[in-house]
């Protein structure tokens, strides 16, 4: 067996006051799984996103994804790390407003220096799988909450990630656009690519979801594997 | 506490950067307009006190008594527009000897002095102050004008070394006259009794009139005047408004550019605070919506704004204050030395008026964006929250996208464009920083220019005294001179000294001009001096006795240009002169004529060169030349010395207050870009947490931050160069205007292609400065954070 894509060991996440957000949280992800983290809110879902992104780091324990030591990295490695490694997949979409449907496609590959023409073929390739190739030079305020979403997955994917990394991406859609991008996803997963979501939506969850982990109080308490999808 | 004032304190302390920014600018713009209108005072006050108190002479005027009957001249003042006349008087010009002191040899020229026969100091005009001793009541007595002579003048005897007798006049008073109408004053019957018998003297008249205010009145009321005596009879004149002039340069030279800097610092506070108060309305929308939400009044808001940039702008009043009156006093000590009345002091009303003024200024530039605040509808306030909108600049990010530059780079470019207003103003910040910088730099250039030039007054490397050197006396005292060296015995020896390449000998003397009251000294030469010849403003040097170059304020006085004619009053005896150049200088308040020697010969006077100025052939080495020199020169009782270049403190003092100033406009001009990104990277935190979560490292955020202004204070800067070149064009002529000359073409021209190219980089080093800051901030900005605003 290779060795899993996200090894966390130990992590614990304490903010200045209260409860920790993490506490003493152990998990290995393995390439190709589609792991879906559940849970109330507050439970440290996103906490644990943001070390895995390499975002946020923990108080304590390690953080290994892809082979590389997040939680010791320097912010320009970690910056580096991401925009190679990881694609992320916001709730609310997160695109820059002023910026057209294709040229938030095509940050990730500029950030890391892809030739013009190498990128453009990229953009289009994602935008035309993801059916909003349409849409390319509009802007992201005219789109509908899916079309937005697909363009955001369509960003993430820019640098073929190994680990697409979603924070609640269908919880500021409606039910018909959250099933676009439920469908999406799970295509996705389908074709090798390694998902972790964080999610309240339960058919989410069973629709795409390899793997269901439920964190509390931040710490894992439940995690079960698919029987069958 | 009220609610308000709980509002305006926490708006104050939550932001820093904003606060200090407006403490500094307001602290430069209180400090440049104290110090401004503090010398404007300074320079006029004390001569208008004097002349207002005197009924001082508007115009003092000569008649030639050989055109016009004493009659003749007396009714001049029934002219038309004469409201008050004094005179006539008996005007004469004389050479004196003042009794040497003890063991010290007499001057080498005796100064010539004018004499007015006046038979009390009181009348309708120029109502002459007696400031020591009194009124000459017989013969033999004479009045001199304050301050001229040693000190313990008073008592001491003057001979008349011209007049038939060699007569000699006990000094029993000193006085004053606010326009200086003559050098001194003896009883009319002594006056007539002095003059030499077919010589033909002047009547002086002195006038004032309905309107004087400007130099056209002056000139028409001269040609009044003029027409009411005899044709050709009125042989010159001077209007108090040259006087005054002279009276106000000391200080007047500074005004120029002091105002300048003042109201460039005026305008930068204004520009600033409305970029600071605008900004922090814009940052703080979504808190507006909320405090009217709660209750606030569109009026209380509005007063909540105004009052965060009062607090710091009255703590930068009071720094202000401070500041320019210690930075005033350098300027008023200089001013004080010309009037001898001066105060040290900032008058106390310019320290409340000032300030005042610039904090409504304050007020006014916030309450624009203020009341915008207290315009906004709540609902939109809380619905906008802190997003700017959405859709400006679209094409210039477009635009930016296409160009061939890393991606940091060109969405930093496109920045600007999203916030047209703000990036305008702080573009013209930088602008003002920019033409600071520069007019700075040419101010600097032309006033050295302008002392090489003055320093003049000694050329040459090595300068020989016609006296034995004083140094050569260990411990005792130096044995004073019984007489001078000779100088034809002292130029043979410099002649015949090797490493000599020219030589001339030269010396100051005060003389006459017909119709100048005023004295002209005279610098008169020997030998070639066309090598140390000043820096011409115009015209070329003399070659030959008869021809003249003069200082500015001489042209202005008699009314000539160059090419023209004049004459010199010598002792009895006059000479015409022709002016064939207009040198610069500001010695004598450019009341200085340069000749040959044999000139001032052609008057009567007898000219003893003394002092030489020598010019080194190349490859000489001074020190081993001036030793040498003074061995030879030892024999004859002359010594030889390096000569130096001075240091005016004029000249010091501008370099520095100009320095101080120009620091400030750049570090108020950094500071607002500065404000600027900070209230940008806060606005768009959200946004850099979305490009840091795809990958953008912290070098390329703090790229894309610096780009986002340095496109502006590039292009800033390219503006600000030539405004600051044109400004200096302007400021730099008025204050040689001021100091009564007119600035050589070789001094105005600074701007040369090694200084424009790093000046118009300034903008862009302004702005990447003023950016480096939050730039670095906005790098570490906690993604999480950020997005968690969400
Ligand atoms: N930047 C932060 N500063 C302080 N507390 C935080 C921060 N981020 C998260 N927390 C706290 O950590 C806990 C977990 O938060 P989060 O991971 O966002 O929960 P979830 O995503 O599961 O709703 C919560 O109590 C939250 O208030
Ligand atoms: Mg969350």
């Amino acid at each position: 067996m290779t060795a899993p894509i996200i090894d966390i060991r130990d992590v614990s996440k304490r903010y200045d006051d209260g409860p920790p957000a993490l506490a003493g949280l152990t998990l290995s992800v393995e390439k190709g799984e589609a792991l879906a983290v559940l849970g109330p809110s507050g439970s440290g879902k996103s906490t644990l996103l943001n070390m895995i992104a390499g975002l946020d780091r923990p108080t304590e324990g390690s953080v290994t994804v892809a082979g590389a030591r997040v939680d010791r990295m320097s912010e320009t490695a970690s910056a580096r790390f991401r925009r190679e490694r990881i694609g992320m997949v916001f709730q609310f979409f997160n695109l820059l407003d002023d910026l057209t449907v294709l040229d938030n496609v095509l940050i990730p590959a500029q950030l890391s220096g892809v030739g013009r023409a190498e990128a453009r073929d990229r953009a289009a390739e994602l935008l035309d799988n993801l059916d909003i190739a349409r849409h390319a030079r509009a802007y992201p305020g005219r789109l509908s909450g899916g079309e937005r979403q697909r363009v955001a997955v369509a960003r993430a994917l820019m640098n073929r990630p190994a680990l697409l990394l979603a924070d609640e991406p269908t919880g500021a859609l409606d039910s018909a656009s959250g099933a676009e991008v439920r469908e999406l996803l799970a295509e996705l997963n389908a074709d090798g690519q390694t998902i972790l979501l964080v999610t309240h939506d339960l058919a989410l969850a069973g629709s795409c979801a390899t793997r269901t982990i439920e964190l509390v109080d931040g710490r894992i308490a439940r995690d079960e594997h698919a029987v069958a999808r | 506490m009220s609610a308000l004032g709980k509002v305006v304190r926490a708006g104050v302390g939550r932001r820093r950067v904003q606060s200090l920014v407006m403490v500094l600018t307001t602290m430069m713009a209180v400090t440049a307009s104290v110090m401004a209108t503090a010398l404007v005072v300074a320079s006029q006050a004390p001569f208008d006190h004097t002349f207002a108190k005197q009924h001082g002479a508007q115009l003092a005027a000569a008649f030639d008594s050989g055109r016009a009957s004493r009659e003749q001249v007396a009714a001049t003042a029934h002219a038309h527009g004469v409201t008050a006349a004094s005179g006539p008087f008996l005007l004469l010009s004389l050479a004196v000897r003042p009794q040497p002191p003890e063991g010290m040899p007499a001057p080498p020229v005796d100064p010539v002095l004018s004499l007015a026969g006046r038979a009390q100091a009181a009348g309708p005009v120029d109502d002459l102050t007696v400031v020591s001793g009194h009124w000459p009541t017989g013969p033999g007595q004479i009045v001199v004008t304050d301050g001229w002579g040693p000190p313990d003048v008073l008592g001491s005897t003057l001979h008349l070394p011209g007049v038939q007798g060699d007569p000699a006049l006990t000094v029993v008073g000193t006085a004053r006259s606010a326009t200086s109408t003559a050098d001194a004053w003896v009883t009319p019957a002594q006056a007539a009794a002095l003059t030499r018998p077919g010589s033909t003297p002047s009547y002086q008249m002195l006038y004032r009139f309905g309107t004087a205010g400007s130099t056209a009145a002056m000139t028409a009321n001269r040609a009044a005047v003029s027409a009411a005596a005899p044709a050709g009879s009125l042989q010159g004149s001077q209007s108090y408004l040259v006087v005054r002039a002279a009276a106000v340069r000391q200080t007047a030279t500074f005004v120029p550019f002091v105002v300048a800097l003042g109201v460039l610092g005026l305008v930068m506070s204004v520009l600033i605070i409305g970029i600071v108060v605008s900004g922090a309305v814009s940052a703080g929308t979504r808190r507006i919506g909320i405090l009217k939400s709660v209750g606030f009044t569109p009026l209380q808001v509005a007063r909540a704004y105004v009052g965060q940039a009062l607090i710091p702008a009255s703590v930068g009043t009071v720094l202000g204050i401070v500041l320019g009156n210690l930075a005033a006093v350098p300027l008023l000590a200089q001013a004080e030395g010309a009037y001898q009345s001066g105060t040290l002091a900032v008058a106390g009303w310019i320290d409340v008026a000032v300030p005042a003024a610039v904090l409504a200024l304050v007020v006014a530039s916030a309450l624009v964006p203020a009341l915008r605040a207290g315009r906004l509808r709540t609902v939109e306030a809380l619905a906008i929250g802190r997003t700017p909108q959405v859709g400006r600049g679209r094409w210039a990010a477009r635009l930016a996208g296409r160009l061939p530059l890393p991606r940091a780079f060109s969405m930093g470019l496109a920045g600007p464009f999203a916030r047209p207003a703000r990036s305008a103003m702080i573009a013209a910040a930088i602008v003002f920083g920019a033409v600071g910088v520069t007019f700075a730099y040419g101010l600097g250039a032309s006033l050295n220019g302008v002392q090489r030039g003055l320093n003049l007054d000694m050329p040459g490397q090595v300068g020989v005294d016609p006296f034995p050197s004083q140094a050569g006396a260990p411990g005792g005292k130096p044995a004073a001179p019984s007489r001078l060296a000779d100088p034809a015995a002292v130029a043979r020896v410099i002649a015949e000294q090797p490493g000599t390449k020219g030589y001339f000998s030269s010396v100051f003397t005060d003389v006459h001009f017909l119709g100048v009251s005023d004295a002209v000294t005279a610098v008169a030469y020997r030998g070639d001096s066309s090598w140390g010849a000043y820096q011409m403003v115009s015209g070329r040097w003399f070659t030959r006795p008869g021809e003249a170059v003069v200082g500015h304020r001489f042209l202005q006085a008699t009314g000539t240009h160059v090419g023209d004619w004049t004459t010199l009053d010598g002792d009895g005896r006059s000479t015409r002169v022709r002016i064939v150049g207009e040198a610069l200088t500001t010695g004598d308040g450019g009341m200085r004529v340069l000749t040959d020697a044999g000139t001032l010969e052609r008057a009567g006077i007898s000219v003893r060169t003394a002092t030489f100025s020598i010019e080194l052939k190349p490859g000489t080495d001074r020190d081993r030349y001036v030793a040498a020199l003074n061995k030879a020169l030892d024999p004859v009782g002359a010594s030889a010395r390096a000569s130096q270049g001075q240091i005016s403190a004029t000249v010091v003092a501008i370099d520095a207050i100009t320095a101080f100033l120009t620091l400030m406009l750049v570090l108020v001009a950094g500071l607002g870009v500065l404000n600027t990104v900070v209230l940008d990277t806060r606005e768009r935190v959200h946004d850099l947490g979305v490009l840091k979560a795809l990958g953008m490292a912290p070098r390329q955020t703090v790229g894309m931050v610096i780009t986002s202004v340095a496109g502006i204070g590039a292009l800033a800067g390219l503006v600000g160069v030539p405004l600051g070149i044109a400004l200096h064009d302007v400021i730099v002529p008025r204050m040689g205007d001021a100091a009564g000359t007119r600035i050589p073409p070789v001094d105005m021209a600074v701007y040369h292609a090694p200084q424009l190219v790093p000046l118009a980089f300034g903008g862009l080093l302004i702005a990447v400065l003023g950016a480096l800051l939050p730039a670095t901030w906005a790098a570490r900005t906690r993604t999480a954070t950020a997005l968690r605003t969400e």
